[in-house]
């Protein structure tokens, strides 16, 4: 992993009236920022050629921080907008800053149809588990049983596997891991970055603040180490017995499939295919 | 050039599935090539086969706007419900022309009324019934004259793809053909 | 509508086919959109067309990702064009709204067909005419254009994409179910001759550049992303660089500016078409298909030796108060017939004076004719209410 200074960080953020950021203490997506930056730093990609797309959350506001072409759009249309510049732009780094809620939920159907046409997107998908910026109520990944201000009793709703969901849906990168392991978020998106096609990295994150008061987890600290011990890599994950696996969370690559036809590619070729020859014009 | 005013009013009903919004595009781009003044509108259902279905063409050489055949000087009607819905807002001068294979059953009307079985002949003579629309088409062009029948051959060439172009000039070659002995009788 | 001139230009064609034509012609290089009836064959000439010259065309998975598409196109430089019906339109709102507030070009049509809901997808309405005023939420104005023929269709798209390239906004290009299916002939121009706003780029550096300036010029100029520039853009109440803010000052500075580019420049908006109108005693005030037959009526009235006129407005928004108020303050009765429950009826007695505004009522007699059953109005009907009102 080549060394990123934090000196070389600062280039790729917004000083200028943006900080300090909106995020509660002990909230993990600074984190994840930080990865997103080291690894676009580690790859060199241009700022000029990166658009940042993302919906509404906590997540989501992300972007006004990173010195990048951004967009903070509607709740849910992130990956909407993002397919619409990536494909009248094709040559620019197109990344999603997205949640839970954001991308699963009320924008469940781009994110599964941007999946099915493999558009060259890096989303990355910071899961809390909770509905942080209305104050905490539950999304589509929170824990069976577990409180949120709109399950009082306990959710009684099952949950979506995010990635099984990305690759049933057919996205050709799919990644997960925990904001606890910095260092492997920061591979994952550099591979997902270089990736053509559509690419998810779901990170695991803590939101001590709201999730983790409603549900007893300990203050910021408690709910990373939480985290280093929950989510396991895949080998570690299929050797433990069915008892063993409750609660426990997968991390690693699902799949990383450079075989099927990226859509703005396949578009451009429809495009080269129409192309008539000189003086045979097609008014 | 006939420097006279005309407006006429057409419409051509039946049944989803029956050609009859082609037959109004086709006839409007005769219009065109006529350079008079065309307007063409249409109603339908949802259903691409079966349920009513209507091409309206007006054809003037004087200014009008508005776009739907409110009193038919021609109705071509390919089907019982089509031809008992529309000919009473047939004008007494206008004209009926009654595809007999489906419409068995005419009210009495001041309008003058050709009956042929357009549906029966195409099959007859060209072994189907998918130009019945082409067929019928020319034979109120030759009998109405509402458009030039030059223009309404150039029209229905450019329309259909070439493997069909054959089919249709027959079709239209025997929808004049009735219409003469029509005129003749 | 054109005749007796050898042109071989002129060719048949229909409202929504003109409607794509024009926004080709006016230099549309990204569709996105999702299908639906009566609007669907804009998006099947925009998927033959686009491709054939480098533009892209795309069919999202639903209107809310269509609208979305094309804003985030349009910020990546695209000239964006989306087209759908009542039901998707409401989809749309919010994008719509965004696509104001962000100040990002962009058009959407709405072929209107009967409603509520699902209603009638193959027939006629004009019920969404306070819908592309006051269809997304918040305060915002609205650009809406409503021609009301084939050639008109044509015209107005361009001219649709040339004012969202200028003000920087959303436009909404309206259409109806016959309108958007009826074939008439058109004269197509030679594009060498078509008037095309062009996106005019920043001449700043980027650290200058202000993507909301607090006194634009128009056509306003925009950078896009991928240019250097880098901006930030949020549907979030923000200030001159596109950054949020809750601050009182830079909202309204921002809240002014979306409502007075609209407002400071409703005469090069507006536009309206007076039918026999010198004269007249009656006026009908009618827009897109239902103008139609009422000019047909104005005819039918005039031979029987009754001054009747017809207004048009081809810009429904914004609505054209002071040319309402110029030609039909003096008019005895004044008739709107509309495919609507009196959508253009409320706004034109908003102008004259109020709903409730007696004195008004008594002097301008105000008719109107309402159709929601999926029929067209006929000239006899209009007809019938000249013969009642003269």
């Amino acid at each position: 992993m080549q060394k990123i200074s934090q000196k070389s960080i600062h280039k790729y953020l917004r000083h200028d009236k943006k900080f300090p950021h909106v995020w509660c203490p002990g909230c993990s997506n600074g984190i994840v920022l930080g990865a997103v930056i080291r690894a676009i730093a580690e790859l060199d990609l241009k700022k000029d050629n990166i658009a940042m797309v993302s919906g509404i959350g906590c997540s989501s506001r992300m972007p006004v921080y990173a010195d990048f072409n951004t967009l903070h759009s509607l709740h849910g249309r992130a990956i909407a907008y993002a397919t619409g510049v990536k494909m009248y732009k094709p040559e620019m780094d197109v990344v999603v800053i997205t949640g839970d809620g954001d991308a699963t939920a009320i924008g469940g159907n781009h994110f599964i149809h941007a999946a099915r046409r493999n558009i060259d997107l890096t989303v990355i998908l910071i899961n809390n588990y909770i509905y942080g910026m209305t104050g905490g109520q539950y999304s589509p990944t929170t824990p069976h049983g577990d409180k949120a201000t709109t399950t009082p009793y306990g959710n009684i709703d099952p949950t979506f596997d995010i990635c099984k969901l990305a690759i049933g849906a057919g996205a050709t990168f799919v990644a997960r891991t925990s904001a606890y392991h910095a260092v492997e978020t920061q591979s994952f998106i550099k591979q997902a970055f270089k990736h053509k096609g559509f690419s998810l990295v779901e990170i695991i994150s803590a939101c001590p603040v709201i999730y983790g008061r409603l549900n007893k987890k300990g203050d910021a600290p408690t709910m990373m180490k939480q985290m280093k011990d929950d989510v396991i890599p895949i080998k570690q994950y299929e050797k433990l017995s069915p008892e063993q696996r409750v609660n426990k969370q997968t991390r690693g690559i699902f799949i990383n499939d450079t075989e099927k036809m990226e859509y703005t590619l396949a578009y451009q070729e429809l495009i080269d295919s129409l192309k008539v020859p000189k003086g045979d014009s097609n008014e | 050039m006939n420097k006279e005013i005309f407006k006429k009013e057409i419409r051509l009903s039946g049944s989803g599935g029956q050609g009859l919004i082609t037959a109004g595009i086709i006839l409007a781009k005769a219009a065109v090539l006529d350079k008079v003044r065309v307007t063409q509108t249409q109603s339908y259902g949802p259903e691409s086969r079966g349920g009513a279905s209507r091409a309206d063409v007006i054809i003037s050489n004087d200014e009008f706007y508005y776009p739907e055949a409110v009193n038919f000087d021609v109705l071509l009607a390919l089907t019982q419900e089509a031809c008992e819905k529309y000919s009473k807002n047939l004008k007494d001068s206008g004209i009926l022309i009654a595809d007999t294979t489906n419409v068995k059953d005419i009210v009495h009307l001041e309008a003058k009324v050709y009956e042929l079985p357009f549906t029966e002949i195409a099959m007859k003579k060209l072994g189907t019934i998918l130009p019945t629309n082409i067929l019928s088409l020319a034979f109120l062009v030759k009998i109405t004259g509402v458009v030039s029948e030059s223009s309404l051959k150039t029209a229905v060439c450019d329309f259909v793809k070439p493997q069909f172009k054959k089919m249709n000039l027959k079709a239209i070659k025997i929808g004049f053909k009735l219409a003469s002995e029509e005129i003749i009788s | 509508m054109s005749n007796n001139k050898t042109n071989p230009k002129t060719i048949l064609m229909q409202g929504n086919e003109a409607i794509a034509r024009g926004a080709l012609a006016a230099g549309l290089d990204f569709f996105a959109g999702y299908p639906i009836t009566p609007s669907t064959e804009i998006a099947e000439i925009c998927s033959v067309e686009l491709p054939k010259f480098g533009g892209k065309f795309i069919q999202m998975e639903d209107e809310i990702a269509s609208i979305s598409a094309i804003i985030g196109a349009s910020l990546a430089g695209a000239k964006t064009m989306t087209a759908t019906s009542g039901p998707g339109y409401s989809l749309m709102t919010e994008g719509i709204g965004f696509a104001k507030m962000t100040e990002t070009p962009c058009v959407v049509v709405n072929v209107m067909r009967g409603g509520p809901s699902t209603g009638l997808p193959t027939k006629p309405s004009q019920s969404d005419i306070m819908q592309a005023r006051w269809g997304n939420h918040g305060d915002a104005p609205a650009i809406a254009l409503y021609p009301n023929s084939v050639s008109e269709s044509y015209e107005l798209s361009i001219r649709a994409m040339n004012l969202a390239e200028k003000y920087r906004t959303c436009v909404v290009l309206l259409s109806d179910e016959v309108l958007g299916h009826m074939r008439e002939p058109i004269e197509l121009p030679d594009l060498s001759q078509v008037k095309i706003v062009r996106r005019i780029t920043p001449t700043k550096p980027p650290e200058w550049y202000q993507h909301y300036p607090d006194n634009p010029k128009y056509p306003m100029p925009k950078a896009s992303f991928g240019e250097g520039y880098r901006f930030h853009v949020t549907g979030l109440s923000h200030d001159s660089k596109g950054f949020p803010t809750n601050r009182a000052d830079e909202t309204k500075i921002l809240m002014d500016r979306l409502r007075n580019k609209i407002a400071y420049h409703i005469d090069d908006i507006v536009q309206i078409e007076n039918y026999q109108m010198q004269d007249a005693k009656i006026a009908i005030f009618a827009a897109g298909i239902s103008s139609r037959a009422a000019k047909e009526a104005v005819m039918m009235a005039r031979k029987r030796g009754i001054k009747v006129g017809m207004m048009r407005p081809l810009t429904i928004w914004p609505f054209p108060d002071a040319a309402v108020r110029k030609f039909l303050g003096d008019k005895k009765a004044i008739i709107v017939p509309e495919l609507n429950e009196g959508q253009l009826s409320l706004e034109l007695k908003r102008v004259m004076g109020g709903i409730w505004n007696y004195e008004i009522r008594k002097t301008k007699k105000i008719e109107e004719i309402h159709r929601t059953d999926g029929l067209l109005i006929t000239p006899d009907q209009i007809l019938k209410s000249i013969m009642e009102v003269k």
